[in-house]
């Protein structure tokens, strides 16, 4: 029966379970750190916390980034500091989501969604603007027409940095070193840096011992 | 005046297989067939539709996956989603295409198919409109011959549309398709002739009236699917490849010929061309379920009236449709499951191996037939099954094997 057995094979499948979603309905859990599209974080008391230095715009590797900085103004400032973001416009028709902008900016400003379905029909749509891009007053993302949003994909826009230890030291492991969000107050760390437990006698203040290589420890 | 009396009786004994058209004709009757056409069109437009669903919905099934699920209730309208979307699409005719003919290949392709549904019966005998009649479009008393006809001519619609596109590879997928369907008819023709010879008959419905359901015994004595099961298989063979039908789909091979005959085709007449195939696959089961599988005939249901109306008009549909059903299922799972033959397997297949069986078998079921009906001795029967078999092994010597010169056998 060899040459039939191919008929075997296909009817079994079929009492088999399947592995499609129904995707536009349901949606699968994406990892916890997914690149998706930004959002420009503020603080707490609704202050932005993007002060216009520019790394972010530095460092991109597609150069899809634009930002200019200007000061704040004295009478009501936009970000706590002296400056703030003026203009920021990050070009999706460009960005590869490799998360470096997230890295390098200072004070966390800028994060991702989990957001990747933007499907969006002329090219100015594909540049996004800082008034798109700034969380909505209740701290979440402002949802464009042309984005498919499923629940909870900007809930955890701080993950990645809340589940990084400072320095990558496992030390920190467990310790608040980030700033609170609008909406989502300080939040705890995210779990799931596998770490050995705490040794003895690490200051977690003292970064020298670990970090600084070649210091002359 | 002759002629024309001579063209009406011919056509009144042509149609006399109806009761409703066997005496004068009248208003009401015309309107009767008018209504049967037009619904045998709309049902196999339908049957095409939810096939092409129920196909893509099962070969998904095999694969794992979910298939069609968001055009209405489980997908169902997926098929009239895309039929919309292909209507209005751009259909471009290449320069160098033969525009008439081109534009024509189309409905060549899909009027043979639609044809040949109509001399299937697909139910017994009702009453409509104060008038009996069958539930077939039209009962011919060579319905056989024309569906032997119906579905050699369907291929000059892929041919045509090869030839007029003015392209090559649509040329080269036209010819591969008279090639098969060349090679295959033989095949098909004698599979069908296996059950012709049992019959006596070439009308359709005395067909499917000699398997009528006598009880549940009448499957293996009265349907003629267990006394001519080598035809059977020989027929469904061949009906696979004549509707060009994977594994035989070679007229379209993508990885050989781009789309094959249809590559030049967009829009609404590439969808006639998608419409013509499928229909063709059901009318081809269709033809297969009245030949072999006792057409309409199945066991009455019980519990209700024998006169009533859902046993006169409901039940025989029913069984139609069940086994309809089946077939139409075995070519998905064909589909699903067999690669695409390479050319000369195909070749090898239909000339060294369907004809010769189905001749064999043509010969020696006509000595069964004759020696039954003049009351030949016993051994008349081994001798024919004999000489039978000593032809077949003669035949089989014949056949060049594989890797074999075939100058040794001159």
């Amino acid at each position: 029966m060899g040459r039939f057995s191919g008929f075997a094979v296909t009817f079994r499948q079929m009492l088999k379970p399947r592995v499609t979603t129904r995707y536009p309905a349901v949606k699968r859990e994406k990892p916890v750190r997914m690149h998706g599209r930004h959002v420009l974080n503020r603080y707490e008391d609704g202050m932005e916390k993007c002060i216009g230095c520019e790394l972010c715009a530095g460092i991109c590797p597609a150069k899809c980034i634009y930002v200019r900085g200007a000061d704040n103004p004295p009478d009501e400032p936009v970000s706590p500091g002296e400056r703030y973001g003026f203009v920021y416009e990050i070009n999706y028709m460009r960005c590869i989501h490799c998360d470096l902008c997230v890295e390098a900016c200072p004070t966390e400003a800028i994060t991702e969604t989990k957001l990747f379905e933007f499907s969006f029909a002329n090219r100015s749509d594909g540049i996004y603007t800082k008034e798109q891009l700034l969380v909505a007053d209740d701290g979440r993302a402002r949802r464009q027409p042309w984005e498919l949003w499923a629940g909870g994909e900007d809930d955890d826009t701080s993950a990645w940095m809340r589940a990084t230890s400072p320095s990558g030291q496992a030390a920190y492991e467990g310790r608040i070193g980030w700033s609170g969000e609008l909406g989502f107050g300080l939040r705890q760390p995210e779990q799931g840096q596998a770490a050995d437990a705490p040794r003895d006698g690490i200051d977690a203040d003292d970064t020298s011992r670990e970090v600084g290589g070649g210091d002359g420890r | 005046m002759t002629a024309a009396m001579n063209a009406a009786s011919l056509l009144a004994t042509l149609m006399a297989g109806d009761p409703a058209l066997a005496g004068k004709l009248d208003g009401g009757i015309v309107l009767l067939v008018a209504v049967k056409v037009v619904v045998a069109f709309a049902v196999l437009l339908v049957a095409v539709m939810l096939y092409i669903w129920g196909m893509r919905k099962v070969i998904a099934d095999m694969q794992n996956r979910i298939g069609p699920a968001t055009a209405g209730p489980f997908g169902v309208l997926q098929t009239l989603a895309d039929g919309v979307k292909l209507f209005f699409k751009e259909q471009s005719i290449p320069s160098s295409a033969d525009r008439t003919v081109f534009r024509l290949a189309p409905y060549l392709s899909i009027l043979p198919a639609f044809l040949m549904f109509c001399v299937i019966p697909i139910g017994g005998t009702v009453s409509m409109f104060g008038h009996r009649t069958n539930l077939q479009v039209a009962d011919l008393p060579m319905g056989v011959l024309f569906i032997l006809a119906m579905s050699g001519i369907g291929v000059y619609g892929v041919m045509l549309a090869g030839w007029s596109s003015g392209s090559k590879y649509p040329l080269l997928g036209s010819v591969r398709a008279s090639a098969q369907v060349l090679s295959y008819e033989a095949a098909f023709g004698l599979g069908i002739l296996g059950v012709l010879i049992q019959a006596g008959t070439l009308s359709t419905r005395g067909i499917a009236a000699q398997q009528a359901w006598v009880s549940w015994r009448s499957i293996f004595t009265d349907w003629y699917l267990l006394p001519c099961l080598i035809p059977f298989a020989i027929f469904l063979i061949a009906a696979v490849a004549e509707t060009n039908h994977p594994p035989f789909d070679l007229v379209e091979a993508e990885q050989e010929l781009v789309g094959g005959f249809h590559t030049e085709y967009t829009g609404i007449r590439f969808a006639i061309f998608f419409l013509a195939e499928f229909m063709n696959v059901i009318t081809m089961s269709a033809v297969a379920v009245t030949l072999f599988l006792g057409g309409p005939s199945g066991p009455a249901f019980g519990f209700l009236p024998a006169q009533g109306s859902v046993n006169v008009w409901f039940v025989p549909v029913f069984w139609f449709l069940v086994k309809l059903l089946a077939l139409l299922f075995g070519t998905v799972w064909l589909r699903a499951s067999l690669p695409r033959l390479r050319y000369d397997q195909l070749m090898a297949l239909g000339w060294k191996w369907l004809i010769e069986i189905a001749i064999l078998w043509v010969m020696v079921s006509a000595g069964f037939v004759v020696a039954r009906d003049r009351d030949w001795p016993l051994w008349a029967y081994g001798a024919i099954t004999g000489s039978g078999l000593l032809a077949w092994g003669m035949l089989y010597l014949s056949i060049p094997k594989p890797g074999e010169p075939v100058e040794d056998f001159r």
